[in-house]
């Protein structure tokens, strides 16, 4: 199985020298995030707006397309042996880091050591199925795995692959995320906690021709309607976020431009099935009872109320606009007599109580609440208990609830959504779901060697996972961005990243 | 006098170390594992043990309580356990923001209500009086995030007059940091403004009514001087303790004017951390707050004795 995809790059440079030659200004980018990034060091941060940060800050092994292929990044090919134990990668020339410190073959293995050992590190378990690197060349690096492991490509392409430089890694340790040196198009400057966090362009990129801004500056505005007023007083360039009931407004802005990409996650509800003693009540029991919730549901309508329809209804892990989708599965409409029939079937036809946590903010409780009016119309009753987040999580892992309303923010590879929550040792199973056929299943497909074998797979497990609803999927949020009409070139990603390379500001 | 307010530093010591016990207590309270909030969507046991054990969050409560203060007595505040950044240093960065904030609507709030209490005193009764009431009532009761969005979207996106958000340091640029500031410190200024105005002027009319105030008109001399040196010198005490507390009304109120406004003080500070329960930034903050509303009351003390002469002769 081979992936060397040096013509991909050659287009790549050749897109690249093309935006080069557009008009590019001097200037500062300023993009507000909806909150504060928590440490900037790539191997112990954990936030969704930090991973924005590290978009135009460190590079990784590999990328995404927006169709969600791996794609060279500071490594421009690499190789599965025959077995799939060993991954041999060939690195890219000429790169350095931050600080002057090279880039080559060492710097990765001393990368993936700290990912693997640093006590702080949260990418333990990412990178758990790689037992050892050699360095074969100056730019070659042999990756030597336990077995087979279909995710790790996909773990290279976030902040598991993401390469800081070795030196400021060693110097600073643990402190290294006060101030980060990796191999980015723009370099760290300066930080202030809840304010911004300033990166500078940084001229020995190898890709610096397609970075057309001196600076950008993350300003984290945790409120919607002021995120959208700065960016319509100039204050700002680009928000990420955009609340869908401001959409309207944005649009209605002839110098605002909007895009949005259908996200990777999903929004549901999660049911305590066997997490303690609370998951035993009938509930957890009696798949019928989720299974009717979930025919009650019309998640068409749901979207269009909650979210005016800029969001994705949904059914599954992944949205109808992933590959990895299982098409004959479709989202249904609501059939209330059908979910009269399996309540009745279950033993309840006179109706039953659900009593379901929901996260405190306006919109988790919105959804949660046409839920229940939905789920009204079949006689399954709902009570909400609103929780704070911190709590919430809290009750949640520890069992003490019996439905909950939470999502995920999801992950390029299909087994990121899937297998930690569905598998019988899943490590956030907070269910404590267990089907030994769905082990089988998600466990083939971790170490499945073609997509097409993966998929099979995956659609089989779908098909379970809708029998047994220990999550039941309701959404998807769709990124939506919002930015100057000078902003050109700007793509969306299905991960909510802002890549900058070629992105330019024509007046 | 320095024997009374010596005396009234003995007593803020156990308050202080008081507020620091509840503090921590609180929390410790509080549902929810920091870690837990701190890991997000990565929840690797194993790891999560390891950071308990780093910051002590396995040890009983009061062994943590010792290890905290006795490291805060040597200026160590512990470090943030989202950010890995000192608190000292966090601090340090947001106290100056917040001050600034406060100084700022401390001016919008006595420029606005002492004028407004002396005149709508002096005019008692008369339409000045009503209207001045009906705009301090009206400060009083448009809560801050209403006027806040308004302010925003009146003034930064419609008129584009200042900026919408933000802060800019003054040492960076004083002009465009008071600009920045313009906003946040009216919104928080006119709340205050409202409640020193009906102090003023029900103090002021007191003191008006007063013989003394009888007997100055009688010696002729002009209402200026009647109102302004006879009058108002006399109301100020009670206002000034009042504008000490509002000191701490101040501090709540940044908490929501800072949101709005984005501003990176204190109240965003402590909203935050409180929300991902982190522990060290939410004790360092209260404690200094406590401290410094504290210090703030005891300034009050001290300039009764300045405006009082009454007070210096006991």
């Amino acid at each position: 199985m081979t992936y060397i995809k040096t013509a991909m790059v050659t287009a790549l440079m050749g897109a690249t020298a093309l935006t080069a030659a557009a008009p590019a200004f001097a200037k500062d980018l300023r993009i507000a995030l909806q909150s504060d990034a928590d440490v900037l060091d790539p191997d112990q941060s954990r936030t969704f707006v930090g991973r924005i940060v590290y978009a135009s800050l460190c590079d990784k092994l590999v990328d995404i397309t927006p169709d969600l292929e791996i794609i060279p990044q500071l490594a421009t090919g690499w190789e599965t042996s025959e077995d799939g134990t060993e991954i041999t990668m060939t690195l890219r020339e000429g790169v350095v880091f931050h600080d002057g410190t090279p880039f080559n073959a060492e710097a990765v293995a001393a990368n993936i050591e700290r990912s693997q050992t640093l006590d702080e590190s949260r990418r333990k378990s990412e990178l758990s199925s790689i037992t050892g690197t050699e360095v074969t060349g100056e730019y070659e690096i042999k990756l030597m795995l336990a077995g087979p492991d279909a995710t790790l490509m996909a773990q290279l392409a976030d902040r598991a692959g993401m390469m800081v430089s070795p030196t400021a890694a060693a110097a600073a340790g643990a402190d290294f995320g006060l101030n980060p040196v990796c191999s980015g198009p723009f370099s760290f400057t300066e930080r202030v906690a809840q304010d911004k966090i300033v990166l500078t362009k940084f001229d020995d990129y190898w890709n610096a021709d397609a970075i057309n801004f001196d600076s950008v500056t993350f300003l984290p505005i945790p409120d919607t309607t002021v995120r959208l007023a700065n960016l319509q007083s100039g204050d700002i360039d680009m928000l990420e976020r955009l609340a869908a009931t401001d959409l309207a407004q944005a649009e209605a802005d002839e110098n605002i431009v909007v895009d949005r990409a259908v996200s990777l996650g999903y929004q549901g509800i999660t049911f305590n099935i066997n997490n303690g003693e609370r998951g035993d009540n009938p509930w957890g029991n009696d798949k019928r009872l989720r299974q009717a919730l979930s025919y009650a549901i019309d998640r068409e309508a749901l979207n269009q109320v909650v979210f005016e329809g800029a969001f994705a209804a949904g059914n599954q892990p992944f949205p109808s606009t992933s590959p990895w989708y299982n098409a004959s599965l479709p989202v249904e409409g609501q059939d209330i007599e059908k979910a009269k029939a399996l309540l009745a079937e279950a033993g309840f036809p006179d109706g039953i109580d659900l009593e379901v946590q929901v996260p405190n903010s306006t919109v988790p409780l919105a959804v949660m609440q046409v839920v229940q009016a939905m789920a009204g119309q079949a006689g399954i009753n709902i009570s909400l208990t609103s929780k704070e987040f911190a709590t919430l999580l809290s009750d949640q892992s520890a069992g003490d609830y019996q439905a909950s309303q939470i999502g995920w923010s999801g992950r390029i590879d299909p087994d990121g959504n899937n297998h930690q929550f569905a598998t019988t040792d899943g490590g956030i199973n907070d269910s404590k779901y267990s089907n030994p056929k769905m082990d089988e299943l998600l466990n083939a497909a971790r170490v499945g060697s073609t997509t097409e074998e993966r998929k099979a797979l995956y659609d089989e497990a779908i098909a379970i996972m809708l029998e047994d609803l220990n999550r039941l999927f309701l959404y998807h949020v769709t990124w939506i961005w919002a930015y100057n009409d000078s902003i050109k070139g700007f793509t969306p990603y299905p991960d909510g990243m802002i890549r900058l390379e070629g992105v330019t500001w024509e007046e | 006098m320095l024997r009374f307010l010596s005396r009234r530093v003995l007593i803020a010591l156990p308050t202080i170390v008081l507020i620091s016990i509840f503090v921590f207590a609180l929390q410790k309270l509080l549902p929810g594992d920091p870690l837990l909030v701190m890991a997000g969507e990565e929840r690797d046991p194993a790891v999560l043990e390891a950071l308990r054990e780093k910051y002590r969050l396995n040890d009983p409560i009061p062994v943590q309580y010792f290890a905290w203060i006795g490291n805060a007595l040597q200026g160590d505040l512990g470090v943030s356990l989202r950010t890995g950044q000192p608190v000292t240093e966090l601090m340090a960065e947001k106290l100056p923001v917040t001050i600034q904030l406060a100084v700022m609507s401390m001016i919008f709030a006595l420029v606005i209500g002492i004028p407004a209490g002396i005149l709508s005193a002096y005019k008692k009764g008369t339409v000045t009086d009503y209207v001045a009431n009906v705009i301090a009532l009206s400060g009083l009761s448009i809560p801050n995030f209403w006027l806040g969005i308004m302010l925003i979207l009146l003034v930064s996106v419609k008129w584009q007059l200042l900026p919408a958000s933000g802060y800019v340091p003054l040492s960076e640029d004083f002009w465009q940091s008071i600009r920045t500031m313009l906003m946040p410190s009216f919104v928080l200024g006119t709340a205050l403004a409202a409640t020193l105005m009906r102090h003023t002027r029900s103090s002021m009319l007191g003191v008006l009514s007063a013989d003394y105030v009888r007997t100055a008109r009688a010696k002729g001399l002009s209402e200026r001087v009647v109102v302004l040196k006879h009058g108002l010198r006399n109301a100020l005490t009670p206002i000034v303790t009042l504008t000490a507390l509002l000191f701490g009304e101040l501090v709540a109120g940044a908490v929501l004017t800072e949101q709005i406004f984005t501003i990176p003080g204190f109240g965003k500070l402590v909203v935050d951390a409180v929300f991902n329960r982190d522990y060290a930034v939410v004790q360092g903050i209260v404690l200094v707050t406590a401290v410094g509303f504290i210090f703030m009351n005891l300034v009050a003390d001290a300039l009764y004795f300045v405006l009082n002469p009454r007070l210096r002769e006991q």
